[in-house]
């Protein structure tokens, strides 16, 4: 305990003294956020300084191995340095699916040599990736998937199509699933990574009901891809797409509950003027602060090895829902004013993008037979 | 901590494995239910608590209990909540030990709590609905010491305590949060009338009439006219307590409804198969895990003496509340026909789980006492 307070002491004088005053901020929109990149606009000095040297000590990804450029912590002083970043308001220095997503598996399954090569760019900010998951005909089976790659004895020849790829129009690379055998459905799936300025990859944005266009329909036509580019074993691919969907869900259920329980924003009023509207919110409150009590709970029993592997599919499902509903009943007290489309409150925005929460990273109905399944182990599930 | 310690967990072993034994439904529930007994549940069965120290699991060690607090009252009444176990637990040993702790009436009572031959109850209703500000209840003072009329009900557990805390009134009027204080009313009082009350679980709750019931100076429990911190502090006792048992009853009551998915046959599949009931167990799977960890919450904000604990005593015993009804409403579906008899358990927990769900506040009070703290 006492290595821990020292610790803190010393993330405190570090943050302190490192964190620029602007970075202590909270975001206002979506554009504070930093994805980093090779072809990323840094909005300010003080953004870049702090990815800077946030990527240089290691803590973009406090609890990676030093040697792959993390910071090396163990969980509890991870948490401490957490803490002390939520005490001085510092944002995250930088927000990536390579973080949330890629890393994690590529510490379970890269080679020694990926670990070297990926982990400290994806540290430091340096790739943007994107994920090539679903297809057009792969969606919730996304085992379906089609996309093909063909042995050329030093190289991989991608061709098909993905959809609903986060920010592919501004990713460096992706992490894909492709089909490399046809024997088996899910046992002929590999993992591979490619850079997206290969030729023959092209990307178009989907405009989506909420105005905005995170997502792409992604196309390959003879994309080459050197061989040593696979995560895991031929045909293996699928173990691993499993587990970073694991975390991929963790981070969208965080997304939900990032809120903390945090109740309906009602706009211009404060107060709900419609009692049946009232009650709804309190629902609402109940369901949240209870969630926001199982997300503690979930987050302390994951880390201590405690959790189902599988449940953070039901943190998923739960997370979306509570989402949804918050999205609804804040249209609801906004009235009238929740129609305005170009509104500073983005009430209308916000609500049409939630309906995407119980949909993407799998969808409810997906979650549900995942619980099924895995943890109440239903005959036939 | 959200998780539970290696001590708690070590409890929470004891206690489940004491609860499915001795407090198995068909040797507590529906033995005493079956033979007509007169409080509903068994003395030996509250002996063999205490000698667990069960029933001093609040009191203080230096009292001779085991000195815990609500987290570790919270593992045991799951497991009492799983078995439905009918005992004086929650009344006695959680929230009259919290009335009464630092208080010249522990000394008198908690030796026979510790024993296993008191129970005690709490008197707060006054009518259908839980509204502790609504006290009507007159004590009067008279002399050195005080008169009290009135009528209570709902007082669980009532007709077989040795001792009623009464909230009473005596200053200020109904709905005023002031001027209330706790009396310790024993059940020989004279002009105290106990109805013994049959409640739809077989579990047995009081109603009170008091007509010029004469107490002593020292029957009053902490100051005069202040007994609103004192109660709601153990109203929060009592709220995260029946949370937990409500998340047992609702684990319980999901546990037999998961091993009927798994046997019952029709249409020639096991009618877990079906994906219609699959989704619906799922969801109720995850939604028991969140209500327990709001209950644990609920606890643990206690046991800290956080500021947030009240708050979270009627988030979690709303939760608690709305979850255990939705487990056993969707658990008599699923068993179909036979969930319908008395023969099967399934219906005790759909019992069970209207009287815990009614106790202390219905969702709807806890649901817009949330609102009220939330400040809307």
């Amino acid at each position: 305990m006492i290595d821990l307070e020292s610790f803190r002491t010393e993330a405190r004088d570090w943050l302190e003294a490192n964190c620029p005053p602007e970075m202590r901020q909270p975001l206002r929109s979506e554009d504070d956020v930093c994805w980093g990149g090779r072809n990323w606009t840094f909005a300010s000095d003080a953004q870049r300084q702090w990815l800077q040297v946030m990527g240089e000590r290691g803590w973009t990804v406090p609890d990676w191995p030093k040697e792959y450029g993390g910071g090396g912590l163990s969980p509890e002083e991870t948490r401490v340095l957490k803490q002390e970043m939520a005490r001085i308001g510092a944002r995250p220095p930088l927000t990536s699916f390579g973080i949330s997503m890629l890393g994690p598996a590529l510490l379970k399954f890269g080679t020694e040599e990926q670990k070297k090569h990926y982990l400290g760019q994806i540290a430091r900010g340096e790739i943007r990736w994107c994920q090539g998951y679903s297809e057009p005909g792969a969606g919730s089976d996304l085992a379906g998937l089609q996309t093909k790659a063909e042995d050329k004895g030093d190289h991989w020849v991608v061709n098909g199509q993905k959809v609903w790829t986060s920010y592919a129009d501004k990713a460096d690379w992706i992490f894909c699933l492709v089909r490399t055998s046809t024997e088996s459905k899910q046992g002929g799936i590999s993992f591979l990574l490619f850079d997206m300025r290969s030729p023959g990859v092209s990307t178009k944005p989907i405009l989506l009901i909420s105005g905005s266009s995170p997502f792409c329909e992604t196309f390959f036509d003879d994309v080459q891809v050197p061989k040593d580019q696979i995560v895991g074993e031929l045909n293996k691919g699928w173990d691993v797409a499993k587990y970073l969907l694991g975390h991929e869900r963790e981070m969208i259920a965080g997304m939900g509950l990032g809120s903390g329980g945090k109740s309906v924003t009602l706009g211009s009023s404060t107060k709900p003027a419609d009692l049946l509207l009232r009650a709804e919110i309190a629902a609402f409150d109940v369901d949240a602060l209870a969630f926001a009590a199982m997300s503690e709970r979930f987050a302390a029993m994951w880390k201590a090895g405690e959790a189902h592997p599988a449940s953070p599919s039901m943190m998923k499902y739960a997370g979306t829902e509570l989402n949804k509903r918050r999205n609804e009943l804040a249209m609801a007290g906004g009235g009238s004013d929740s129609l305005e489309w170009n509104s500073e409150r983005r009430a209308p925005r916000d609500w049409l993008r939630s309906k995407g929460n119980s949909i993407e990273g799998g969808t409810s109905e997906i979650q549900l037979n995942i619980v099924a399944k895995h943890i109440l182990r239903l005959p036939g599930a | 901590m959200a998780q539970l310690t290696d001590d708690q967990k070590m409890l929470q072993e004891t206690a489940a494995a004491f609860m499915a034994d001795e407090g198995a439904i068909a040797k507590q529930l529906r033995h005493w239910r079956d033979i007509g007994c007169k409080d509903g549940f068994g003395h030996g069965l509250w002996k063999q608590f205490a000698e667990l120290g069960l029933t001093g699991i609040c009191i203080p060690e230096d009292q001779g209990g085991l000195g815990l607090g609500a987290t570790e009252s919270a593992v045991v009444l799951e497991e009492i909540g799983k078995n439905l176990t009918p005992s004086p637990f929650l009344a006695t040993a959680v929230v009259v030990t919290r009335a009464i702790e630092g208080t010249a009436h522990a000394e008198r009572w908690f030796p026979g709590i510790l024993s296993g031959e008191t129970t005690l109850a709490l008197a707060v209703d006054e009518g259908s609905r839980h509204s502790p500000e609504a006290t009507a209840l007159e004590a009067r003072r008279q002399g050195n010491g005080f008169i009290l009329n009135g009528a209570k009900q709902f007082v669980v557990q009532g007709p077989s305590a040795d001792m009623i805390i009464t909230v009473a009134r005596t200053a200020g009027s109904a709905g005023e949060t002031g001027g209330l204080t706790l009396f310790a009313v024993p059940r020989d009082a004279a002009g105290l009338d106990i109805e013994n009350v049959a409640l739809l679980d077989s579990s047995k709750a009081a109603r009170l009439t008091y007509t010029n019931v004469e107490l002593d100076a020292d029957a009053v429990i902490g100051e005069v006219d202040g007994g609103w911190r004192p109660l709601q502090r153990a109203l929060a006792a009592g709220r995260a307590g029946a949370a937990a048992e409500l998340v047992g009853v609702a684990a319980g009551a999901s546990a037999l409804t998961l091993d009927y998915l798994r046997q019952r046959k029709q249409f020639g599949r096991l009618i877990g198969e079906f994906q219609a009931l699959q989704h619906r167990a799922a969801h109720l799977y995850l939604e028991i895990e969140i209500a327990r960890a709001a209950a644990l919450k609920a606890a643990r904000l206690i046991d800290e003496s956080d500021d947030q604990a009240e708050l979270f005593a009627s988030v979690a015993k709303a939760k608690a509340a709305d979850v255990a009804n939705l487990t056993v409403r969707e658990g008599v579906q699923m068993h179909g026909g036979i969930g319908m008899t008395d023969e099967h358990d399934i219906g005790l927990f759909m019992k069970r789980e209207a009287v815990l769900g009614e106790l202390f506040g219905d969702l709807y009070f806890h649901r817009n006492r949330v609102a009220e703290l939330s400040g809307y």
